[in-house]
């Protein structure tokens, strides 16, 4: 008869502490740089009235789309009813949740006015996506949140398939709003396409389940637990199978823009000559982030080895960045097109690619938001039953057989 | 019908009847006129007025500032000598065609939109448009965003990158705040022009108008329907309140 | 220790910080704020456009209903408008406080009650220098973007009033 799956906390100790530490230096360093980005003015920042949105957004709207993927798991666990996925759903809430704090932490520090946010919160402009995000951000915290209740809670363990369908539709509509804030966008043509919520969605996936893995190899190792390798390779398995769907989409947008002669200029420049964006494109985005991920968790050789899923899952969120900061930054730096067949020039730096450097401040700060969220994450599992006390095959897998394990 | 009673109702019908007649064919005057000039400062504005510019990239000058300097001037644009950051409300662009080498030049500035993008995405309500065509920014809920920065499709927007000192009491910026052109909105409510608009015809190029769309007699409404004029951007749909000739 | 000695002994502590409390204020302060007095009167019996008791307690919840009804719906009354205020309360001579010290007229009061004004984070927390009688040196026409040791004077053209008419509530 199998055992049921027992949830403990992780101890305490020196080892606990040394790394809340570690992470809690990263949130400081963090929130100084939001403190003199706000003090001095962003003009301390690489930031321009060129280019609006920095590093700071490229690392929250990374954690923001990664958090809803990381809700993945559960989902598949509730909705979806696949068992072996089930010990590991409290994990998948707990870092949906933590992932989304920090990206909202990085996005309202590096607003012009953080004081202000109580206006944000009060006043809103219902045609705005901004204005909707809020809702449904907030909103997921509190589903989530509900949702790690249903299934923590033994008398309310029949409201785990509900909650969590909630918590599934909640979090698609969430993603869709991300995307939306630049699909709704006419004025630049990076932007402008109705490609850009469900193209979220997949990166969410992806991004969402190699940072998902990431941490719970890690929270087992260093908590000394079992982790089976049937539930690993699952993992690995579907992480293939998003980064596979998130080049498809990456080729429909980049192949439809092709087609459409006026955004040729665009194509070129994020394709060919577009200096630093055209490389983190082919190197980092679809060579090293989705090709050579691909790879490492197919292979033979590689995809059994541990090591190599987590370098894996690694180079995944590398080019998850890479893809955020060319979709962000480099569609900023593309010139607006308001004279088309015209050369442009003015005072005001029209009809010229931008240029951007990331500054110190700002990359501190993108930083101290993942901190945010790893540090919510370990004082999480330290002081409430969201990882499993083991996650050994002949507890997870279904089909475990005691042969296998002889041989 | 052979009483008198229904001839003299009928008699009193018609000259009620024409004194509306005459009435309403002399009270549009009235109204216009007093649109003409000031509207009263406790007044709120209404939309039966609608601010717009048309400039004429005919007359404008190769090398000419003066809307831009006069600009700077009345708002205390201070530099700071960072280009990438420093604020700008309008700017001259100076285009070559690709094909033919014709070049010309003209100001940009905010196009005051009909159906403003900037307004679309702003989450608070800061970025809005006023009833009388105007579109402003709220800056006392704004909360910095830049998000109607990213959604301008004419790049007319600027952001406050540092501490501003000796703000001028006309024009109240400050850091961590989004600002664009506001048609001069003091010196308009108060019966003037905005300040670009009267250093263009004080200098004698005379090629910006400004004036009330909305009112056939003036004399915007008179040279947009004499003249062909276009919207910059104008498959964007978004209607724009500033109107170019030449382009 | 017992509960009497406590008691008394947090009693005595109380009574020393409450009678250190005057000897903590340094002598030639008193307690209350010192205002200082704007450059002219609404009439003889009143002091400012409303009686000075009811600006005290309700002054925020005037300026805030000015500062939307003038923002979006270019009601630019002179009763409570902002500009007025700081025409009436503060000096434009070149060595008047400016906000950022306590003998300012708005911060007098409240640096003395702990309460931060976000206002001059983009109003003028002083008037123009009186027409006619600049004490700068116009701008050059020609000159794109003033520096900030060469801030701009009055624009050309600018003929407003200082505020003395329209004080009266109409």
């Amino acid at each position: 008869m199998k055992q049921q799956i027992q949830f403990r906390e992780i101890d305490g100790g020196p080892r606990f502490y040394s790394l809340l530490g570690f992470i809690g230096l990263f949130v400081l360093a963090g929130l100084a740089a939001a403190f003199y980005m706000e003090h001095n003015g962003h003009y301390v920042t690489g930031m321009t009235n060129q280019i609006v949105w920095g590093t700071p957004h490229v690392f929250a709207v990374f954690l923001i789309v990664a958090a809803s993927g990381a809700l993945n798991v559960a989902s598949i666990s509730s909705v979806f009813g696949k068992t072996p996925y089930k010990p590991l759903a409290r994990l998948s809430g707990l870092l949906a949740i933590a992932l989304l704090v920090g990206g909202l932490a990085v996005l309202v520090l590096d607003l012009g006015r953080p004081d202000r946010l109580i206006v944000a919160m009060t006043k809103y402009n219902f045609k705005s996506i901004f204005a909707w995000n809020i809702f449904l951000y907030t909103g997921f915290m509190v589903i989530v949140g509900v949702y790690i209740w249903m299934m923590m809670e033994r008398r309310m363990n029949r409201f785990t398939k509900v909650s969590g369908f909630f918590a599934f539709v909640w979090r698609l509509i969430l993603t869709t709003g991300t995307g939306s804030i630049f699909g709704f966008l006419v004025a630049r043509q990076a932007y402008d396409s109705a490609l850009m919520a469900p193209m979220f969605v997949i990166m969410s996936f992806s991004f969402g389940l190699a940072i998902f893995i990431l941490v719970l190899m890690a929270a087992c190792k260093w908590s000394n637990r079992p982790l089976g390798d049937s539930i690993l390779y699952r993992l690995k398995n579907l992480l293939g199978v998003f980064i596979a769907s998130v080049l498809y989409f990456v080729a429909v947008y980049h192949l439809t823009n092709l087609y459409i002669t006026e955004n040729h200029g665009l194509e070129r420049f994020l394709l060919l000559d577009g200096g630093i964006y055209t490389r983190l494109f082919w190197i980092v985005q679809v060579l090293i982030g989705s090709l050579l991920p691909l790879a490492l968790l197919y292979l033979p050789s590689t995809g059994k080895s541990r090591g190599w899923i987590g370098i894996a899952c690694t180079l995944v969120i590398l080019g998850g960045l890479a893809q955020m900061y060319i979709i962000i930054i480099g569609g900023q730096a593309y010139p607006l097109e308001i004279f088309p067949g015209k050369e442009v020039s003015s005072s005001f730096f029209d009809g010229i690619v931008n240029s951007y450097t990331p500054s110190l401040p700002e990359v501190v700060l993108g930083i101290g938001g993942m901190a945010i969220a790893l540090a919510a994450v370990v004082v999480g599992i330290r002081v409430l039953r969201f990882l499993p006390a083991s996650l050994a095959d002949e507890l997870v897998d279904p089909h475990y057989s005691s042969d296998k394990a002889i041989a | 019908m052979t009483d008198n009673a229904p001839t003299d109702i009928s008699r009193r019908r018609f000259l009620g009847g024409t004194a509306t007649t005459v009435a309403g064919m002399v009270a549009p005057g009235v109204l216009l006129h007093e649109v003409a000039q000031a509207r009263p400062a406790d007044e709120p504005v209404s939309s039966t007025v609608r601010w717009g510019m048309l400039i004429d990239t005919n007359k404008c000058a190769q090398g000419c500032s003066e809307c831009v300097d006069a600009c700077a001037r009345e708002h205390g644009l201070t530099g700071h000598g960072r280009p990438q950051t420093d604020a700008q409300w309008i700017r001259k662009v100076d285009l070559r065609d690709k094909q033919t080498g014709y070049t010309q030049t003209l100001p940009l500035l905010c196009q005051h939109c009909e159906h403003p993008p900037c307004v679309d995405v702003c989450p608070t309500g800061a970025s809005f448009r006023r009833a009388d065509g105007i579109v402003l920014v709220d800056k006392h809920i704004c909360i910095g965003c830049r998000y109607c920065m990213m959604a301008c499709p004419y790049k007319a927007r600027s952001f406050v990158h540092e501490t501003l000192e000796d703000q001028l009491p006309d024009s109240p910026r400050g850091k961590g705040t989004v600002e664009s052109c506001n048609f001069c909105v003091v010196r308009v409510d108060t019966g003037r022009t905005p300040a670009c608009v009267e250093a263009c015809t004080a200098e004698n190029h005379n090629a910006m108008v400004f004036g009330d769309m909305n009112d056939p007699a003036s004399d915007i409404s008179r040279q947009l329907k004499q003249y062909e004029s276009r919207q910059i951007r104008a498959n964007l749909e978004l209607n724009t309140g500033v109107r170019y000739r030449g382009i | 220790m017992s509960n009497v000695m406590i008691k008394s002994g947090l009693l005595t502590l109380l009574a020393i910080a409450v009678l250190w409390v005057p000897a903590l204020v340094r002598a030639g302060d008193s307690l209350l704020p010192s205002v200082p007095e704007a450059q002219r009167r609404v009439s003889e019996t009143q002091g400012c456009v409303e009686p000075t008791a009811d600006m005290r307690r309700n002054h925020m919840k005037y300026i805030l209903h000015q500062r939307d009804e003038t923002m979006h719906e270019g009601i630019r009354t002179k009763q409570f408008s902002l500009e007025e205020c700081i025409d009436c309360h503060v000096s434009s001579a070149p060595d008047a406080p400016r906000v950022s010290s306590d003998k300012h007229f708005c911060n007098s009061c409240h640096t003395y009650a702990a309460v931060n004004i976000d206002c001059f984070e983009c109003h003028a927390d002083r008037p123009l220098a009186k027409p006619g009688k600049l004490s700068m040196t116009p701008a050059s026409p020609s000159a794109r973007l003033q520096t900030d040791e060469n801030p701009v004077a009055v624009p050309p053209g600018d003929d407003r009033q200082l505020a003395t008419e329209g004080l009266n509530h109409d």
